[in-house]
Protein backbone atom coordinates (compact mmCIF):
# COMPACT_ATOMS: atom_id res chain seq x y z
CA UNK A 1 0.00 0.00 0.00
CA UNK A 2 1.32 3.43 -0.90
CA UNK A 3 0.08 5.29 2.16
CA UNK A 4 3.64 6.05 3.18
CA UNK A 5 3.51 9.62 1.91
CA UNK A 6 0.19 10.36 3.55
CA UNK A 7 -0.70 10.54 7.18
CA UNK A 8 -4.41 9.86 7.70
CA UNK A 9 -4.43 11.85 10.90
CA UNK A 10 -3.67 15.00 8.97
CA UNK A 11 -6.55 14.58 6.60
CA UNK A 12 -8.71 13.84 9.60
CA UNK A 13 -8.20 17.35 10.84
CA UNK A 14 -8.01 19.11 7.47
CA UNK A 15 -11.72 19.76 7.25
CA UNK A 16 -11.83 21.02 10.79
CA UNK A 17 -8.96 23.41 11.02
CA UNK A 18 -7.46 24.17 7.63
CA UNK A 19 -9.59 26.85 5.93
CA UNK A 20 -9.33 30.44 7.21
CA UNK A 21 -12.42 31.31 9.16
CA UNK A 22 -13.30 34.50 7.28
CA UNK A 23 -14.09 32.56 4.08
CA UNK A 24 -16.69 30.37 5.74
CA UNK A 25 -20.28 31.17 4.85
CA UNK A 26 -22.86 31.10 7.59
CA UNK A 27 -25.34 28.36 6.90
CA UNK A 28 -27.55 28.55 9.98
CA UNK A 29 -28.29 31.81 11.77
CA UNK A 30 -30.23 32.53 14.93
CA UNK A 31 -31.34 36.15 15.33
CA UNK A 32 -32.86 37.26 18.64
CA UNK A 33 -34.28 33.78 19.25
CA UNK A 34 -36.16 33.20 22.50
CA UNK A 35 -38.09 30.10 23.52
CA UNK A 36 -40.48 30.61 26.40
CA UNK A 37 -42.78 27.79 27.47
CA UNK A 38 -46.40 28.40 28.56
CA UNK A 39 -45.41 27.84 32.21
CA UNK A 40 -43.03 30.79 31.94
CA UNK A 41 -39.77 28.80 31.76
CA UNK A 42 -37.29 30.39 29.40
CA UNK A 43 -35.38 27.64 27.60
CA UNK A 44 -33.45 29.92 25.26
CA UNK A 45 -32.91 33.61 25.89
CA UNK A 46 -32.38 36.12 23.07
CA UNK A 47 -29.93 33.99 21.14
CA UNK A 48 -27.80 35.31 18.31
CA UNK A 49 -25.68 32.60 16.74
CA UNK A 50 -24.12 31.99 13.35
CA UNK A 51 -23.22 28.44 12.49
CA UNK A 52 -20.59 28.02 9.77
CA UNK A 53 -21.10 25.71 6.80
CA UNK A 54 -19.06 22.52 6.56
CA UNK A 55 -17.88 22.62 10.18
CA UNK A 56 -18.72 21.06 13.51
CA UNK A 57 -20.29 23.52 15.90
CA UNK A 58 -20.74 22.17 19.41
CA UNK A 59 -23.42 23.40 21.80
CA UNK A 60 -22.32 22.58 25.32
CA UNK A 61 -23.60 23.30 28.80
CA UNK A 62 -25.22 21.79 31.88
CA UNK A 63 -28.67 20.22 31.68
CA UNK A 64 -31.45 22.76 31.37
CA UNK A 65 -29.26 25.28 29.56
CA UNK A 66 -31.30 25.18 26.34
CA UNK A 67 -28.73 23.49 24.12
CA UNK A 68 -31.08 20.73 22.98
CA UNK A 69 -33.92 23.22 22.54
CA UNK A 70 -31.61 25.30 20.35
CA UNK A 71 -30.74 22.23 18.28
CA UNK A 72 -34.35 21.20 17.86
CA UNK A 73 -35.39 24.63 16.70
CA UNK A 74 -33.24 24.17 13.59
CA UNK A 75 -35.50 21.43 12.18
CA UNK A 76 -38.65 22.89 13.74
CA UNK A 77 -39.15 20.10 16.25
CA UNK A 78 -39.61 23.18 18.46
CA UNK A 79 -40.67 26.58 17.16
CA UNK A 80 -39.17 29.68 18.80
CA UNK A 81 -41.42 32.10 20.67
CA UNK A 82 -39.71 35.10 19.08
CA UNK A 83 -36.81 35.64 16.72
CA UNK A 84 -35.77 34.24 13.37
CA UNK A 85 -33.81 31.20 12.27
CA UNK A 86 -32.52 30.95 8.73
CA UNK A 87 -30.97 28.05 6.90
CA UNK A 88 -29.01 28.98 3.80
CA UNK A 89 -30.54 32.46 3.97
CA UNK A 90 -34.09 31.20 4.10
CA UNK A 91 -36.44 31.69 7.04
CA UNK A 92 -37.33 28.15 8.13
CA UNK A 93 -40.85 29.23 9.10
CA UNK A 94 -41.59 29.35 5.37
CA UNK A 95 -40.75 25.68 4.94
CA UNK A 96 -43.20 22.84 5.63
CA UNK A 97 -41.65 20.99 8.65
CA UNK A 98 -41.57 17.45 7.16
CA UNK A 99 -39.96 18.81 4.01
CA UNK A 100 -37.43 20.84 5.99
CA UNK A 101 -36.57 17.79 8.14
CA UNK A 102 -35.92 15.50 5.19
CA UNK A 103 -33.08 17.83 4.26
CA UNK A 104 -31.53 17.78 7.74
CA UNK A 105 -29.89 14.68 9.19
CA UNK A 106 -30.72 13.88 12.81
CA UNK A 107 -28.87 11.64 15.25
CA UNK A 108 -29.93 11.16 18.87
CA UNK A 109 -28.56 9.52 21.98
CA UNK A 110 -30.58 6.27 21.92
CA UNK A 111 -30.14 6.10 18.12
CA UNK A 112 -33.94 6.04 17.69
CA UNK A 113 -33.77 3.22 15.17
CA UNK A 114 -37.00 1.64 13.98
CA UNK A 115 -37.14 -1.76 15.71
CA UNK A 116 -39.44 -3.21 13.03
CA UNK A 117 -37.18 -2.40 10.10
CA UNK A 118 -33.95 -4.07 9.07
CA UNK A 119 -30.70 -2.13 9.31
CA UNK A 120 -30.60 -1.46 5.58
CA UNK A 121 -34.20 -0.19 5.57
CA UNK A 122 -33.52 1.93 8.63
CA UNK A 123 -30.65 3.60 6.82
CA UNK A 124 -32.70 4.13 3.66
CA UNK A 125 -35.59 5.73 5.58
CA UNK A 126 -35.25 9.27 4.26
CA UNK A 127 -34.52 8.23 0.64
CA UNK A 128 -37.74 6.18 0.80
CA UNK A 129 -39.59 9.23 2.14
CA UNK A 130 -38.21 11.25 -0.76
CA UNK A 131 -39.52 8.54 -3.13
CA UNK A 132 -36.07 7.75 -4.40
CA UNK A 133 -35.52 4.54 -6.33
CA UNK A 134 -35.59 1.67 -3.83
CA UNK A 135 -32.71 -0.22 -5.39
CA UNK A 136 -30.49 2.84 -5.46
CA UNK A 137 -31.44 3.74 -1.90
CA UNK A 138 -30.41 0.27 -0.73
CA UNK A 139 -27.17 0.32 -2.66
CA UNK A 140 -26.39 3.66 -1.06
CA UNK A 141 -27.32 2.29 2.37
CA UNK A 142 -24.84 -0.58 1.95
CA UNK A 143 -22.16 1.87 0.90
CA UNK A 144 -22.89 3.97 4.00
CA UNK A 145 -22.66 0.92 6.24
CA UNK A 146 -19.11 0.41 5.07
CA UNK A 147 -18.40 4.08 5.45
CA UNK A 148 -19.43 4.17 9.12
CA UNK A 149 -17.52 0.96 9.81
CA UNK A 150 -20.36 -1.57 9.85
CA UNK A 151 -20.11 -5.06 8.41
CA UNK A 152 -22.61 -5.22 5.51
CA UNK A 153 -23.50 -8.73 6.69
CA UNK A 154 -25.61 -6.92 9.31
CA UNK A 155 -27.83 -5.36 6.63
CA UNK A 156 -30.72 -7.78 7.11
CA UNK A 157 -30.57 -7.80 10.90
CA UNK A 158 -32.90 -5.90 13.16
CA UNK A 159 -31.68 -3.14 15.52
CA UNK A 160 -32.23 -5.27 18.63
CA UNK A 161 -29.57 -7.65 17.33
CA UNK A 162 -26.88 -4.95 17.32
CA UNK A 163 -24.74 -3.57 20.13
CA UNK A 164 -25.18 0.01 21.33
CA UNK A 165 -22.12 1.19 19.40
CA UNK A 166 -23.29 -0.50 16.21
CA UNK A 167 -26.75 1.03 16.60
CA UNK A 168 -25.17 4.46 16.94
CA UNK A 169 -23.26 3.90 13.69
CA UNK A 170 -26.53 2.94 11.99
CA UNK A 171 -28.00 6.17 13.36
CA UNK A 172 -25.20 8.18 11.74
CA UNK A 173 -25.54 6.28 8.46
CA UNK A 174 -29.28 6.89 8.46
CA UNK A 175 -28.76 10.61 8.98
CA UNK A 176 -26.35 10.68 6.03
CA UNK A 177 -28.48 8.59 3.66
CA UNK A 178 -30.12 11.41 1.73
CA UNK A 179 -26.86 13.38 1.76
CA UNK A 180 -28.26 16.37 3.66
CA UNK A 181 -26.01 19.44 3.94
CA UNK A 182 -26.85 19.76 7.64
CA UNK A 183 -26.70 17.23 10.48
CA UNK A 184 -28.10 17.74 13.95
CA UNK A 185 -26.56 15.48 16.58
CA UNK A 186 -27.97 15.34 20.10
CA UNK A 187 -25.49 13.62 22.45
CA UNK A 188 -25.01 10.85 19.90
CA UNK A 189 -22.13 9.17 21.71
CA UNK A 190 -23.23 9.64 25.34
CA UNK A 191 -24.98 6.30 25.82
CA UNK A 192 -22.03 4.08 24.89
CA UNK A 193 -19.08 3.14 27.08
CA UNK A 194 -15.98 5.40 27.08
CA UNK A 195 -13.82 3.17 24.86
CA UNK A 196 -16.47 2.85 22.17
CA UNK A 197 -17.21 6.57 22.56
CA UNK A 198 -13.62 7.59 21.79
CA UNK A 199 -13.58 5.22 18.84
CA UNK A 200 -16.85 6.64 17.51
CA UNK A 201 -15.57 10.20 17.99
CA UNK A 202 -12.38 9.46 16.05
CA UNK A 203 -14.24 7.80 13.22
CA UNK A 204 -16.79 10.60 13.22
CA UNK A 205 -13.98 13.15 12.72
CA UNK A 206 -12.55 11.06 9.89
CA UNK A 207 -15.97 10.76 8.27
CA UNK A 208 -16.63 14.49 8.64
CA UNK A 209 -13.33 15.27 6.94
CA UNK A 210 -14.70 13.36 3.93
CA UNK A 211 -18.28 14.61 3.87
CA UNK A 212 -17.83 18.14 5.30
CA UNK A 213 -21.38 18.55 6.55
CA UNK A 214 -22.59 21.48 8.57
CA UNK A 215 -22.92 19.82 11.94
CA UNK A 216 -24.59 21.10 15.06
CA UNK A 217 -23.53 18.83 17.91
CA UNK A 218 -24.99 18.91 21.41
CA UNK A 219 -23.10 17.50 24.39
CA UNK A 220 -22.74 18.08 28.12
CA UNK A 221 -19.16 16.79 27.98
CA UNK A 222 -16.61 19.58 27.62
CA UNK A 223 -13.86 17.13 26.60
CA UNK A 224 -16.01 15.92 23.73
CA UNK A 225 -16.75 19.54 22.79
CA UNK A 226 -13.05 20.45 22.69
CA UNK A 227 -12.19 17.30 20.75
CA UNK A 228 -14.87 17.65 18.08
CA UNK A 229 -15.76 21.32 17.85
CA UNK A 230 -14.50 23.77 15.31
CA UNK A 231 -16.45 26.29 17.31
CA UNK A 232 -18.00 25.83 20.74
CA UNK A 233 -21.07 27.60 22.09
CA UNK A 234 -21.21 27.39 25.89
CA UNK A 235 -24.71 27.79 27.29
CA UNK A 236 -25.57 28.53 30.90
CA UNK A 237 -28.80 27.79 32.76
CA UNK A 238 -31.62 30.05 31.60
CA UNK A 239 -30.74 29.55 27.96
CA UNK A 240 -28.10 32.29 27.85
CA UNK A 241 -25.17 31.94 25.49
CA UNK A 242 -22.15 32.50 27.71
CA UNK A 243 -19.43 32.27 25.09
CA UNK A 244 -19.04 31.33 21.45
CA UNK A 245 -15.46 30.71 20.40
CA UNK A 246 -12.92 28.28 19.00
CA UNK A 247 -11.75 25.63 21.50
CA UNK A 248 -8.36 27.31 21.91
CA UNK A 249 -9.85 30.74 22.51
CA UNK A 250 -12.34 29.25 24.95
CA UNK A 251 -9.66 27.50 26.98
CA UNK A 252 -7.33 30.53 26.91
CA UNK A 253 -9.90 33.24 27.67
CA UNK A 254 -13.10 32.07 29.37
CA UNK A 255 -15.63 34.88 29.10
CA UNK A 256 -16.88 34.66 32.70
CA UNK A 257 -16.80 32.66 35.93
CA UNK A 258 -19.47 30.28 34.72
CA UNK A 259 -17.44 29.30 31.66
CA UNK A 260 -14.28 29.01 33.76
CA UNK A 261 -16.05 26.71 36.23
CA UNK A 262 -17.62 24.68 33.46
CA UNK A 263 -14.26 24.13 31.79
CA UNK A 264 -13.03 22.83 35.13
CA UNK A 265 -9.80 23.02 37.10
CA UNK A 266 -7.67 21.17 34.57
CA UNK A 267 -8.36 23.79 31.91
CA UNK A 268 -4.66 24.65 31.62
CA UNK A 269 -3.69 21.01 31.02
CA UNK A 270 -6.54 20.58 28.58
CA UNK A 271 -5.41 23.61 26.61
CA UNK A 272 -1.83 22.49 26.65
CA UNK A 273 -2.82 19.11 25.26
CA UNK A 274 -5.06 20.72 22.67
CA UNK A 275 -2.39 23.18 21.50
CA UNK A 276 0.23 20.45 21.36
CA UNK A 277 -2.02 18.35 19.18
CA UNK A 278 -2.60 21.27 16.88
CA UNK A 279 1.15 21.96 16.66
CA UNK A 280 1.94 18.33 15.98
CA UNK A 281 -0.67 18.21 13.26
CA UNK A 282 0.47 21.47 11.70
CA UNK A 283 4.03 20.14 11.64
CA UNK A 284 2.94 16.83 10.14
CA UNK A 285 0.81 18.61 7.59
CA UNK A 286 3.67 20.88 6.58
CA UNK A 287 5.92 17.87 6.20
CA UNK A 288 3.37 16.03 4.06
CA UNK A 289 2.76 19.06 1.87
CA UNK A 290 6.49 19.59 1.41
CA UNK A 291 6.83 15.94 0.39
CA UNK A 292 3.76 15.88 -1.87
CA UNK A 293 4.08 19.35 -3.27
CA UNK A 294 0.40 19.88 -2.54
CA UNK A 295 -2.61 18.47 -0.74
CA UNK A 296 -3.04 14.71 -1.14
CA UNK A 297 -5.47 13.50 -3.82
CA UNK A 298 -8.73 12.05 -2.49
CA UNK A 299 -8.05 8.54 -3.83
CA UNK A 300 -4.99 8.37 -1.64
CA UNK A 301 -7.17 9.33 1.29
CA UNK A 302 -9.57 6.50 0.57
CA UNK A 303 -6.78 4.02 0.20
CA UNK A 304 -5.43 5.04 3.57
CA UNK A 305 -8.87 4.68 5.16
CA UNK A 306 -9.45 1.29 3.57
CA UNK A 307 -6.08 0.21 4.84
CA UNK A 308 -7.07 1.10 8.39
CA UNK A 309 -9.87 -1.45 8.34
CA UNK B 1 -85.70 -28.08 17.62
CA UNK B 2 -84.52 -31.27 19.23
CA UNK B 3 -86.95 -33.24 17.11
CA UNK B 4 -84.12 -34.13 14.79
CA UNK B 5 -82.02 -35.54 17.57
CA UNK B 6 -82.50 -39.22 18.22
CA UNK B 7 -84.35 -39.82 21.46
CA UNK B 8 -82.40 -41.82 23.99
CA UNK B 9 -83.70 -43.32 27.13
CA UNK B 10 -81.95 -41.67 30.05
CA UNK B 11 -81.35 -43.53 33.22
CA UNK B 12 -79.36 -42.64 36.31
CA UNK B 13 -77.18 -45.61 35.70
CA UNK B 14 -76.11 -47.22 32.50
CA UNK B 15 -76.08 -43.97 30.45
CA UNK B 16 -72.50 -43.34 29.23
CA UNK B 17 -70.93 -39.88 29.35
CA UNK B 18 -70.70 -39.88 25.60
CA UNK B 19 -72.52 -41.89 22.94
CA UNK B 20 -70.29 -42.00 19.89
CA UNK B 21 -73.06 -43.13 17.56
CA UNK B 22 -74.98 -39.90 18.34
CA UNK B 23 -72.10 -37.86 16.94
CA UNK B 24 -72.14 -39.73 13.64
CA UNK B 25 -75.88 -39.45 13.26
CA UNK B 26 -75.95 -35.72 14.04
CA UNK B 27 -72.84 -34.54 12.23
CA UNK B 28 -74.89 -32.08 10.14
CA UNK B 29 -76.21 -30.37 13.24
CA UNK B 30 -72.78 -30.28 14.83
CA UNK B 31 -71.13 -28.82 11.71
CA UNK B 32 -73.84 -26.21 11.44
CA UNK B 33 -73.43 -25.25 15.10
CA UNK B 34 -69.66 -25.04 14.66
CA UNK B 35 -69.96 -22.71 11.65
CA UNK B 36 -72.43 -20.55 13.53
CA UNK B 37 -70.09 -20.46 16.48
CA UNK B 38 -67.16 -19.34 14.36
CA UNK B 39 -69.08 -16.49 12.78
CA UNK B 40 -70.51 -15.38 16.11
CA UNK B 41 -67.03 -15.41 17.66
CA UNK B 42 -65.03 -13.78 14.88
CA UNK B 43 -67.35 -11.03 13.66
CA UNK B 44 -67.50 -9.28 17.07
CA UNK B 45 -63.68 -9.37 17.35
CA UNK B 46 -63.24 -7.82 13.90
CA UNK B 47 -65.90 -5.18 14.47
CA UNK B 48 -64.53 -4.62 17.97
CA UNK B 49 -61.02 -4.09 16.58
CA UNK B 50 -62.32 -1.66 13.95
CA UNK B 51 -64.08 0.33 16.70
CA UNK B 52 -61.25 0.06 19.26
CA UNK B 53 -58.54 1.24 16.91
CA UNK B 54 -59.77 4.83 16.46
CA UNK B 55 -60.95 5.02 20.09
CA UNK B 56 -57.62 3.67 21.35
CA UNK B 57 -55.64 6.05 19.15
CA UNK B 58 -57.67 9.00 20.42
CA UNK B 59 -57.12 7.86 24.02
CA UNK B 60 -53.39 7.47 23.41
CA UNK B 61 -53.23 10.98 22.01
CA UNK B 62 -55.62 12.70 24.41
CA UNK B 63 -54.88 11.03 27.73
CA UNK B 64 -57.75 12.65 29.60
CA UNK B 65 -60.13 10.58 27.45
CA UNK B 66 -58.67 7.27 28.54
CA UNK B 67 -60.04 7.00 32.11
CA UNK B 68 -63.66 7.77 31.15
CA UNK B 69 -63.46 5.46 28.11
CA UNK B 70 -62.13 2.58 30.24
CA UNK B 71 -64.93 3.32 32.72
CA UNK B 72 -67.57 3.06 30.01
CA UNK B 73 -66.18 -0.14 28.46
CA UNK B 74 -65.91 -1.74 31.91
CA UNK B 75 -69.53 -0.90 32.69
CA UNK B 76 -70.55 -2.37 29.33
CA UNK B 77 -68.59 -5.49 30.16
CA UNK B 78 -70.40 -5.74 33.49
CA UNK B 79 -73.90 -5.73 31.94
CA UNK B 80 -75.14 -9.33 31.76
CA UNK B 81 -75.65 -10.57 28.22
CA UNK B 82 -79.21 -11.54 28.97
CA UNK B 83 -80.10 -7.97 29.89
CA UNK B 84 -78.68 -6.73 26.60
CA UNK B 85 -80.57 -9.45 24.72
CA UNK B 86 -83.84 -8.37 26.28
CA UNK B 87 -83.28 -4.81 25.13
CA UNK B 88 -81.91 -5.71 21.70
CA UNK B 89 -84.50 -8.32 20.77
CA UNK B 90 -87.03 -5.51 20.51
CA UNK B 91 -84.95 -3.97 17.71
CA UNK B 92 -83.07 -6.79 16.05
CA UNK B 93 -85.21 -9.83 16.90
CA UNK B 94 -83.88 -13.33 17.48
CA UNK B 95 -81.02 -12.90 15.01
CA UNK B 96 -77.25 -13.17 14.98
CA UNK B 97 -77.07 -9.37 15.21
CA UNK B 98 -78.63 -9.54 18.65
CA UNK B 99 -75.77 -11.77 19.80
CA UNK B 100 -73.04 -9.97 17.88
CA UNK B 101 -73.74 -6.54 19.37
CA UNK B 102 -73.16 -7.45 23.07
CA UNK B 103 -70.14 -9.59 22.20
CA UNK B 104 -68.67 -6.67 20.24
CA UNK B 105 -69.20 -4.36 23.20
CA UNK B 106 -67.44 -6.86 25.47
CA UNK B 107 -64.33 -6.95 23.26
CA UNK B 108 -63.89 -3.19 23.68
CA UNK B 109 -62.86 -3.61 27.31
CA UNK B 110 -59.90 -5.69 26.13
CA UNK B 111 -59.08 -4.13 22.78
CA UNK B 112 -59.17 -0.42 23.64
CA UNK B 113 -56.53 -0.84 26.38
CA UNK B 114 -54.57 -3.10 24.00
CA UNK B 115 -54.40 -0.32 21.39
CA UNK B 116 -53.43 2.28 24.01
CA UNK B 117 -50.76 -0.03 25.50
CA UNK B 118 -49.54 -0.77 21.97
CA UNK B 119 -49.08 2.91 21.26
CA UNK B 120 -47.36 3.31 24.64
CA UNK B 121 -44.96 0.53 23.64
CA UNK B 122 -43.51 2.79 20.92
CA UNK B 123 -40.33 4.24 22.47
CA UNK B 124 -40.42 8.04 22.65
CA UNK B 125 -37.00 8.33 20.98
CA UNK B 126 -38.24 6.27 18.04
CA UNK B 127 -41.27 8.53 17.67
CA UNK B 128 -39.03 11.61 17.82
CA UNK B 129 -36.56 10.20 15.34
CA UNK B 130 -39.43 9.51 12.93
CA UNK B 131 -40.67 13.08 13.26
CA UNK B 132 -37.17 14.46 12.86
CA UNK B 133 -36.62 12.49 9.67
CA UNK B 134 -39.66 14.04 8.08
CA UNK B 135 -42.55 11.67 8.71
CA UNK B 136 -45.90 13.49 8.80
CA UNK B 137 -48.35 12.53 11.55
CA UNK B 138 -50.36 10.06 9.46
CA UNK B 139 -47.35 8.46 7.80
CA UNK B 140 -45.64 8.10 11.16
CA UNK B 141 -48.74 6.40 12.55
CA UNK B 142 -49.08 3.93 9.68
CA UNK B 143 -45.43 3.18 8.99
CA UNK B 144 -43.85 3.44 12.43
CA UNK B 145 -46.23 3.50 15.40
CA UNK B 146 -48.82 0.92 14.37
CA UNK B 147 -46.28 -1.69 13.20
CA UNK B 148 -44.43 -1.36 16.51
CA UNK B 149 -47.75 -1.64 18.39
CA UNK B 150 -48.69 -4.90 16.62
CA UNK B 151 -47.36 -7.39 19.23
CA UNK B 152 -49.26 -5.73 22.07
CA UNK B 153 -52.46 -5.31 20.03
CA UNK B 154 -52.22 -8.92 18.86
CA UNK B 155 -51.93 -10.09 22.47
CA UNK B 156 -55.20 -8.28 23.21
CA UNK B 157 -56.77 -9.72 20.08
CA UNK B 158 -55.91 -13.23 21.19
CA UNK B 159 -57.50 -12.69 24.60
CA UNK B 160 -60.61 -11.18 23.01
CA UNK B 161 -60.93 -14.02 20.49
CA UNK B 162 -60.52 -16.84 22.99
CA UNK B 163 -62.87 -15.26 25.52
CA UNK B 164 -65.41 -14.62 22.76
CA UNK B 165 -65.31 -18.22 21.61
CA UNK B 166 -66.47 -19.24 25.06
CA UNK B 167 -68.92 -16.33 25.41
CA UNK B 168 -70.82 -17.15 22.20
CA UNK B 169 -72.61 -20.03 23.96
CA UNK B 170 -74.63 -17.51 25.91
CA UNK B 171 -76.52 -16.76 22.68
CA UNK B 172 -78.24 -20.10 23.19
CA UNK B 173 -80.50 -18.17 25.57
CA UNK B 174 -82.20 -16.73 22.48
CA UNK B 175 -81.56 -19.73 20.27
CA UNK B 176 -78.50 -18.28 18.50
CA UNK B 177 -75.64 -19.80 20.40
CA UNK B 178 -73.56 -21.82 17.95
CA UNK B 179 -72.21 -24.79 19.86
CA UNK B 180 -74.10 -23.47 22.88
CA UNK B 181 -77.20 -24.95 21.28
CA UNK B 182 -75.77 -28.35 22.08
CA UNK B 183 -75.69 -27.39 25.77
CA UNK B 184 -79.35 -26.40 25.92
CA UNK B 185 -80.26 -29.53 24.01
CA UNK B 186 -78.31 -31.72 26.39
CA UNK B 187 -79.66 -30.02 29.51
CA UNK B 188 -83.25 -30.16 28.26
CA UNK B 189 -83.04 -33.87 27.76
CA UNK B 190 -80.64 -34.66 30.60
CA UNK B 191 -78.38 -36.13 27.94
CA UNK B 192 -74.62 -35.56 28.34
CA UNK B 193 -73.29 -36.41 24.88
CA UNK B 194 -74.12 -33.06 23.16
CA UNK B 195 -72.77 -31.17 26.18
CA UNK B 196 -69.46 -33.01 26.09
CA UNK B 197 -69.21 -32.57 22.30
CA UNK B 198 -69.97 -28.84 22.65
CA UNK B 199 -67.35 -28.31 25.35
CA UNK B 200 -64.71 -30.28 23.44
CA UNK B 201 -65.32 -28.36 20.23
CA UNK B 202 -65.29 -24.98 21.98
CA UNK B 203 -61.96 -25.78 23.61
CA UNK B 204 -60.54 -27.06 20.34
CA UNK B 205 -61.77 -23.95 18.53
CA UNK B 206 -60.18 -21.68 21.14
CA UNK B 207 -56.85 -23.47 20.88
CA UNK B 208 -56.83 -23.47 17.08
CA UNK B 209 -57.78 -19.77 16.94
CA UNK B 210 -55.08 -18.86 19.44
CA UNK B 211 -52.40 -20.78 17.58
CA UNK B 212 -53.47 -19.26 14.25
CA UNK B 213 -53.30 -15.75 15.71
CA UNK B 214 -49.89 -16.50 17.17
CA UNK B 215 -48.68 -17.58 13.74
CA UNK B 216 -50.12 -14.42 12.18
CA UNK B 217 -48.35 -12.36 14.81
CA UNK B 218 -45.02 -14.06 14.13
CA UNK B 219 -45.36 -13.52 10.40
CA UNK B 220 -46.30 -9.86 10.92
CA UNK B 221 -43.51 -9.12 13.40
CA UNK B 222 -40.34 -11.04 12.56
CA UNK B 223 -38.41 -8.25 14.31
CA UNK B 224 -40.06 -8.93 17.68
CA UNK B 225 -38.27 -12.26 17.91
CA UNK B 226 -35.05 -10.91 16.48
CA UNK B 227 -33.68 -10.30 19.98
CA UNK B 228 -33.43 -14.09 20.19
CA UNK B 229 -29.88 -14.27 18.94
CA UNK B 230 -28.81 -11.90 21.68
CA UNK B 231 -30.60 -13.93 24.30
CA UNK B 232 -28.77 -16.94 22.98
CA UNK B 233 -25.52 -15.02 23.29
CA UNK B 234 -26.32 -14.12 26.87
CA UNK B 235 -27.07 -17.73 27.61
CA UNK B 236 -23.77 -18.67 26.04
CA UNK B 237 -22.00 -16.11 28.21
CA UNK B 238 -23.74 -17.42 31.30
CA UNK B 239 -22.76 -20.94 30.39
CA UNK B 240 -19.15 -19.83 29.99
CA UNK B 241 -19.24 -18.04 33.32
CA UNK B 242 -20.74 -21.08 34.98
CA UNK B 243 -18.07 -23.44 33.72
CA UNK B 244 -15.16 -22.42 36.02
CA UNK B 245 -17.44 -22.52 39.05
CA UNK B 246 -18.58 -25.97 38.14
CA UNK B 247 -15.00 -26.97 37.58
CA UNK B 248 -14.15 -25.66 41.06
CA UNK B 249 -16.89 -27.79 42.53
Amino acid sequence: MDAGTHNPFVSEWNGVTAAPEEDVNRLITFTGVTKRYPDGTVAVHDLDLEIPAGRITVLVGPSGCGKTTTLRMVNRMIDPTTGTITVDGRDIREVDPPKLRRGIGYVIQQAGLFPHRTIIDNIATVPYLLHQDKKQARARALELMERVGLDTALAKRYPSQLSGGQQQRVGVARALAADPPIMLMDEPFSAVDPIVRHQLQDEFLRLQSEVEKTIVFVTHDIDEAVKLGHRIAVFQVGGVLAQYATPDELLANPANDFVRDFLGGDRGIRRLRFVQELDAEAAAEAAVQAADGGPPPPTDDEAATAGER
Amino acid sequence: MSAVLSPVAVGDSGEPLIRWDWIGRNSDIITHALNDHLVLAIVPVLVGLAVSLPIGLLCARYRWLYAPVVGITSVLYAIPAIALFVVLVAFTGLTRTTVIIPLTLYTLSVLVPAVVDGMDSVPEHVRQAATAMGFGTLRRLVQVELPIAVPVVMAGLRVATVSNISLVSVGALIGVGGLGQLFTDGFNRDFTTPIVVGIALIIALAIVADVLLLIVQRVLTPWARAGGSRRTERRAVRAELATPEEAAL
